[in-house]
Parts: C-alpha cells; structure tokens; sequence
C-alpha cells in the first residue's frame, strides 16, 4: 500500500500540493484526474521520490521514501514520467535492459535477458529492438520508456500521462495493457490521466485533485458523476452509460 | 547600472565628449618627462593609433550587430580578427619572411585588406545566407573557426621558421603596449574612407536593424547593403587588428553599453556614442593601467575578463535576441 | 569484439610508427644491430617510449574524459576545453607554481585538478541559472567561463613573468616527454579504468536525473564521481603535456554515431580512437616539417576544430 500523509509542495510563492493525505491500495488500477495544475504530477513526483517533498510523509509498504535507501525503492516502485527525453544514442535493447539495473547492477544474467525480452514482446518492440530512440517516432519511443519500467519489475508502477504521443489504438493497447499488469501479473498501476473515459473505463479507484489537494475519490461510478466532474473541472458535462461504462460527452 | 532617462542624447555626447578629452590630456600630460617636443609626438601617435582602434571596433561592432540582427554576435566573436592574422600569416608564408621584410608595409597591408574583404565576405555571407540558421550555431561556428584560424596561423608560423617564429611573431602581431605606429597614416586613411561610405547609408542601419523581411518590405535594397557593410566590417576590423592585435570582448563591451547609456535604437546616435565610450575606455583605461598601477600590458586582458562576464550576463538574462 | 580488436591492432601500429620515427636515428636495424644499439636502446627507453606512452594515455583520458562530460551535461557538445575544465586547471597550477613552487609533481596535480573541480562545478551551477538554454548556449557558457578563468590566469602569468609556462601548458606538446616526467599520467589510465568500471552508472546518469533515480542511482553521487574523474585527468593531462582543443569532444561524438551512448560497448572505442587520433597528429606533426615538430596542441587545434565545425555544420538540421 502507498500510503501518503499530509504531503505539501511550494514551489516559490505557489502552493502545488497542500497537505495531501491519501491511501493507494495494492494492486489494481489507480487513476489521478484532474484540471492542469491540480498538482497531480507533482504528486507523483515525490511518492517515487522524484521531487523531495516541503512537509508530510510517504511510505510504500512501510518504506520511507525519503529515508529508504533509493536502490531498495527501485525495486519496488518505478515510474514513468512525461516528456521522457534521453539525449544520449541507446538501442531500444539497451533502454529496456537499463530497467534491469537495480537487480544486476549493470551486470545482466541470463534471467535479465530473458525479463528484458518479455517487457520488448509485451509491447511489441521486436522489430525495433537495435534502433536507436533519436530514430523512432514519438509513439513508438514512449513504448520503448513503457517496456523499461515494466522491465523494472516493480510491485507499484507510476505513470504520469502514459498516453501522450499514442495514436488511438496504441492508447487503447496501453490500457489494456495496465491492467493486465494489474490483473495477470498482480501489479499496483497508478496513473495521471487526461482522458476520463479512460479513466473511467480502465480503472478500479479514481482520485480526482483541483487546487493541489484530493477533492475526491471512490470507484468509477461514484465519481462518474455530472456534479463532481463540474465540482472539479468547472465545467458542464453529459455522462451516459454506455454498455455499462460511464462514458462523459464534452466535446461540444 | 547607467541610466540617462533624464538626459537628452546630446547631453550624453557632450558628457562622452568631455570625458574623452579629459582621459586624452590625462594621458598626454601626466608623468611626462623631458622636453614636450619630444612627448607630445610620442604620445600624440599612441593617442591616435588608440582613437582610430576604437572608433573601428565600435563602428564595426555595432554595424555588425546590425546585420545579423543580434546584439551578442561581434566581428571578433565571430573570428573575424583571427581570419585577419591568418591572412597575414598566410601571406608571409606565401611570401617568405625575407620577402615580406622587403615590402612596403603599406602595400602589405593593402594586400591583407583586400584579402581579408574577400574571404570574409565569402565565409560570412554563406554563414549568414542560411534560411534558419540558429543564433547560439553561429556564435558557437564563429568561435570554432577563430580557434581553426587561429591554430592554422600557428601552424603556419612553425613551418615558416620554428626557431625564429617567436622573433617574427613579435615583430609582426602588434598588441596594446606594441602598437604598430608605421600603419597609422594608411590606417587613418582606410577609416576615413570607410566612414565616408558608411555614412552614405546611414539612414539605411534603422531600417536594417529591423530585420531582412521588414527592410525589405520598406525597400532596402537588402542583400546589397548587407554585402557593403560587411565590407565596411572587413576594412575596420583589419585596422584595427593590424594596430593592436585581436581583442575579443572590447566591441561586445562598448556596443552593449551604448545601448544601456544611449537609450535608443537610432544608429545616429548609437554610433558615435559607442565611439566615444571606446575612446574613453581605451584612452582612459591605459591611463589607469599604465600610469597609476603601472601595469603596461594588462589592457587587453581586463577587457577580456570584463567582457567575458558582460557576455555571459548576457546570455544567463537571455538577451540573445 | 572482432573490430575492436582490429582497431587495437590498428593502434598499435601507430604506436609502433610513432616509436621509429624523430629526430635521432632509430630503427629496427640500429635497434637489433649490436655496436650502435646501446645509444639507441636509451633514446628508446628514455625518450620515445615514454613519449608514445604518453601519447597513448592523454589521448585515451581526454577522449573518455569528454564523454563523461557528454553524459553529465546531458549535452554532445561540452568537452573538458568547452567547460572551463582546462583554463581552471591551468590557473591551478599557476596558483601552486606561485605559492609553492618546490612542490612535487603529484601535488601540484591535485592542486590542479580541485581548481578544475571547481571550475566545472561553477560551469554546472551558471547552466542552471540560464532559463530555456538551447543545446548550443551550454558550450558557449564553457567557452565564455574558460575565456574569463583564462584572462585571470593570463594576467597572474604576465605579473609573475610565466607566460612561457602558461604557454606550455595552454598547448600541447609531447616533445619535452621523458622518463621521469610523464608519470603522472598513469593516474589519469587509472582514473579511465575506474570510468569503465563505472560505466553503466554514468550511462543512466546520462539518461537524466529522473530516470537514473527511478532506477535507484544516486545520481549525485554518480555526478560527483564523473566530475572527480574529469577533473583528474584534465590536471594530469595539461600538467604534464598541455592542452589538447576539443580532442575530448570529436572521439566521443564519432563513436556515438557508429554505436550509441552505452558506456558499457562505447568506453574501449572511444578509448582507442582517442590514442589513434592524438598518435596520428603526433606523427602528422613530427613528420611534416622535419626535423622541427609542430607542437600536437597546434595539429589538434586545425584537425579538432575542422572536425568540430564539421560536426556542427552537419547536424544543424537536427538541432536547429
């Protein structure tokens, strides 16, 4: 479990994150929405220890992640962040192998190998594998960060914005992807979404932010809801079941 | 900082005015020794050769920055004086150093300039005709080639005498406390001449200075007067050289300070307060250095030093328009 | 595995060469022939073996040490010469070539190499203070910083009258190489084999702060460890040969277009193309215009920077 205790952030004058306190349970999907600067990359910044944190405290079942020596984190939390842009040449292989660091230590066994494959086949990289990331399109790039991170092999994956630079059917692939993560593989998959009927479609808990604190949080149908996304968006929606998902209208 | 929001821009001459007379009779005066007829001669020349430096590295700098639209970029930057010793360079060891002994200093420097007008022209044009070329490229280019211009000549120094290269390097690449006074007359002429064409287009540098389509949209014939003032540039970054040597920062100094004091963008008036500021700086600088510390060489390397940090100021508030 | 042997092969050819040829009489013959062979096997012992040793190593360091540079700054175009790395090194051993002149070598090296340190961790700190920087502002701030640690260094020099020492060390040169004066670069290989032992570490470093963290890097550590070992071998390199421009910036470039940015596979090439490069301008200077030498500093300065612009002028494209 992840549990986050009164967690604060200013940046300057700025209050980012004011006084969070929120609990992510193992395993499932966790989707983070809200309005841009809610704070919700910010949030998920400093529970991977990213960002050290101006108050509060984070744990990751029971490790301190400002205390807890970061390699035995690395074990256990990965995440993704947006705008991932690596200037050094490396193969798509050698990116996916670096998920293997905190195990081998540079040092990869049979068994990295062979992790380090599946996490290439898992998102279909084969054909790119001795590619450099200055070749590939932006899509197929964030495919190559997501098939590092899964190599990582950690019990919590955080990602912040996974979908951005995917087309529709690799956003839909990605999402079904995290949540066979979640399922198969039994992984806590926290994520920073935009796009609410993804969220809303692909997650077992939502917590929305607005202002840099949690304004609310429950399962996708009690957050699905026309006056809580108006309460946290400011905005009028429509939202249908459709085969059973809530599905928002807010394009026109 | 200096800010003259109360004063009229002739106020600011005339106080640019006086305070260069005041360093130039400083200068003349103090600490003379012996008789007058022979120190006012003496010092007249070093005088002179420093008015005439100056005035050539504000002019040029300015009219550069004019051009490329920048106030970062400046001949010396841009390895202008570094291709001016490789083309002399070049000539000695075309020539031979026993040959060049022989020529007509004059005619020798006629030589360089018209070298040097033609190679910079070919190599800055190119540079600058590019459709997007990035500002940090160039810079980054212009200082690259000084160090290729400048390991070439000292290559080519080397294979023109290895033992005595050291004797011809002294004799021929002046510097602050080795001004080249045989130059004077011909220099003062090549300024004169200068001036006298860039004035003819005075009217044009506003213009310019906003920029290759809005100029042209206003009818500047742009190309042309890009091509006459990099010209202009050529002659006087060459004087200049010849006289005192390559000083990198001076030009970015004086240029981005008569912009502070002039508050203006009028080149009317830009450029001759850039001018005096230099006359200023140089005379009254050696002064300082020369005469008060008695350091008789520092010049060129507290320019550097200062120069340096204005530049980088200028890029950390990101001023590289 | 089998072109980098090759290329080591190669190596050792140039080295081979770079032993045969110069000013006093030296070949195999005189070398194996028994009546002139004493006086031969001293110059080869005394003078041209450590100066093709010397060569071998400084071009190796300074070529590894650019590429730790690459990683750390995140940036293809900062090299120990384009980082104040070098000018601050050389006001170092001004400083203790002042204050204690009688010092021995080895600690006027580490003097160099903590003004170095600090030198670049300045370079470091005005690089965050420069908002939006573009990939090409951050050399130019190296070179602006090396040009005012330099105007500093020069007017101690002229002060002090050691301009002619400024100068040796400013450029390079391995003709004053001899037994006995060019050990300490044997702590720069040191400090190359301690890069390549560190490699993967530097790599994820080079991947940025945020990904080497989430991997469970301590990045700062693995920062100051790179800076450490590039301060090191630039003190140890202009101490004992002098400068060599933008050597440390051409190798690893090269070599990340022929095969990427990971340490682990790139370290040994850019290692021998480093030697390769500097023992081919060392002989291109030796052979020239013999019996003179043209100094490597001034060689590498026309081959570096051509290649430099090279690189600069090809890539504009991708980095405009």
């Amino acid at each position: 479990m992840i549990e986050i205790c009164n967690v604060s952030k200013t940046l300057g004058d700025t209050i980012a994150v004011r006084g969070v306190s929120l609990q992510i349970p193992r395993k499932g999907v966790t989707s983070i929405i809200g309005p841009n600067g809610a704070g919700k990359s910010t949030l998920l910044s400093m529970v991977s220890r990213l960002l050290p944190m101006t108050a509060g405290t984070v744990t990751v079942d029971g490790l301190d992640v400002t205390s807890a020596p970061s390699d035995l984190l690395a074990k256990r939390l990965s995440i993704l962040r947006q705008d991932n842009r690596i200037s050094s040449r490396l193969t798509v292989r050698d990116l996916v192998e670096f998920g293997r660091y905190p195990y081998s230590k540079g040092r990869l066994t049979p068994e990295d190998r062979e992790k380090a494959a599946a996490a290439i086949g898992f998102l279909d990289l084969e054909d790119l594998t001795e590619r450099f990331l200055d070749e590939l399109s932006g899509g197929q790039c964030q495919r190559a960060y997501v098939a590092m991170v899964l190599c990582q092999d950690t019990d919590y994956v955080l990602f912040d914005e996974p979908l951005n630079n995917f087309d529709m059917k690799h956003a839909v692939n990605m999402m079904k992807l995290l949540r066979r993560a979640a399922d198969d593989l039994g992984k806590t998959v926290v994520l920073v979404l935009h796009d609410l009927n993804f969220a809303s479609c692909y997650s077992d808990y939502i917590v929305a932010m607005r202002d840099g604190d949690v304004a609310h949080q429950g399962t996708p149908d009690e957050i699905m809801r026309r006056e809580i996304i108006r309460s946290v968006y400011d905005m009028d929606v429509e939202i249908q079941d459709v085969r059973g998902r809530k599905i928002t209208f807010y394009y026109t | 900082m200096l800010k003259s929001r109360g004063l009229r821009p002739i106020q600011v001459i005339l106080i640019l005015v006086a305070l260069s007379a005041v360093s130039i009779t400083l200068f003349m005066t103090v600490g003379a020794k012996g008789s007058w007829g022979f120190v006012l001669p003496f010092r007249g020349t070093k005088i002179l050769s420093m008015v005439l430096v100056g005035y050539a590295i504000a002019v040029s700098t300015v009219l550069f920055q004019t051009v490329s639209h920048n106030r970062i970029l400046t001949p010396s930057i841009m390895g202008f004086d570094a291709l001016y010793i490789l083309i002399q360079t070049g000539l000695i060891f075309l020539i031979g150093s026993g040959g060049v002994a022989m020529l007509d200093p004059c005619l020798l420097f006629a030589c360089q300039v018209v070298l040097m007008i033609v190679f910079s022209g070919i190599l800055y044009r190119w540079l600058f005709s590019g459709s997007s070329r990035s500002l940090h490229l160039l810079i980054l280019v212009g200082i690259v080639f000084g160090v290729l211009f400048r390991s070439l000549s000292g290559f080519m120094q080397r294979v023109i005498d290895p033992n005595e290269f050291v004797v011809l390097q002294d004799r021929l690449f002046a510097s602050f406390n080795n001004v080249d006074t045989s130059l004077l007359a011909v220099s003062a002429a090549a300024v004169l001449a200068t001036s006298l064409v860039g004035w003819r287009f005075m009217h044009t540098y506003d213009v310019l200075a906003l920029g290759r389509e809005t100029s042209i949209n206003l009818g500047v014939n742009h190309t042309r007067t890009v091509t006459i003032v990099l010209v202009l540039v050529a002659v006087l970054v060459s004087v200049s050289t010849a006289l005192v040597g390559p000083v990198t920062f001076f030009g970015l100094l004086v240029a981005s300070l008569a912009y502070q004091i002039a508050g203006s963008h009028k080149h009317a008036l830009v450029l001759p307060v850039a001018t005096l500021l230099a006359i200023v700086c140089l005379v009254g600088g050696q002064f300082v250095l020369e005469r008060i510390f008695a350091f008789d060489t520092a010049l060129s390397i507290v320019i550097d030093f200062v120069g340096g940090i204005v530049f980088l100021a200028l890029l950390i508030r990101g001023n590289t328009r | 595995m089998k072109r980098l042997l090759l290329a080591l092969f190669v190596v050792m050819i140039l080295a081979l060469v770079s032993l045969l040829i110069g000013a006093g009489d030296l070949s195999l013959a005189s070398l194996l022939s028994s009546w002139p062979g004493e006086n031969a096997m001293q110059v080869l012992l005394v003078s041209r073996i450590p100066r093709t040793v010397a060569i071998v190593l400084s071009g190796t360091g300074m070529a590894v040490a650019g590429m730790i540079m690459q990683m750390l700054t995140q940036n293809r175009f900062v090299e120990p010469s384009t980082a104040g790395t070098v000018e601050s090194a050389s006001l170092g051993l001004l400083v203790v070539t002042l204050v204690a002149p009688g010092v021995p070598p080895l600690v006027k090296m580490l003097v160099a190499s903590a003004f170095a340190l600090a030198g670049t961790a300045l370079f470091l700190r005005i690089l965050r203070l420069i908002p939006l920087r573009s990939a090409l502002t951050v050399p130019l701030v190296g070179i602006m910083l090396g040009g005012i640690v330099s105007a500093v260094t020069t007017f101690f020099a002229y002060r002090f009258d050691l301009l002619q020492s400024l100068n040796a060390w400013t450029t390079g040169d391995f003709s004053g190489v001899l037994r006995g004066r060019y050990e300490l670069l044997w702590v720069a290989f040191g400090l190359t084999v301690l890069a390549y032992l560190a490699a993967d570490r530097l790599t994820l470093a080079g991947m940025g702060r945020d990904v080497a963290t989430n991997l469970g890097l301590r990045y700062r550590s693995v920062v100051s460890l790179g800076l450490v070992i590039v301060s090191m071998v630039t003190a140890a390199v202009v101490a004992t040969v002098g400068m060599m421009p933008f050597l440390g910036l051409i190798v690893p470039n090269v070599v990340s277009m022929m095969m990427g940015d990971n340490m682990r596979r790139s370290l040994p090439w850019i290692a021998l193309l480093g030697a390769g490069l500097v023992l081919t301008c060392d002989i291109v200077g030796r052979v020239i215009y013999a019996p003179y030498e043209i100094p490597i500093g001034t060689v590498m300065g026309v081959v570096g920077s051509a290649l430099f612009l090279a690189l600069l002028l090809k890539g504009r494209e991708r980095l405009a």
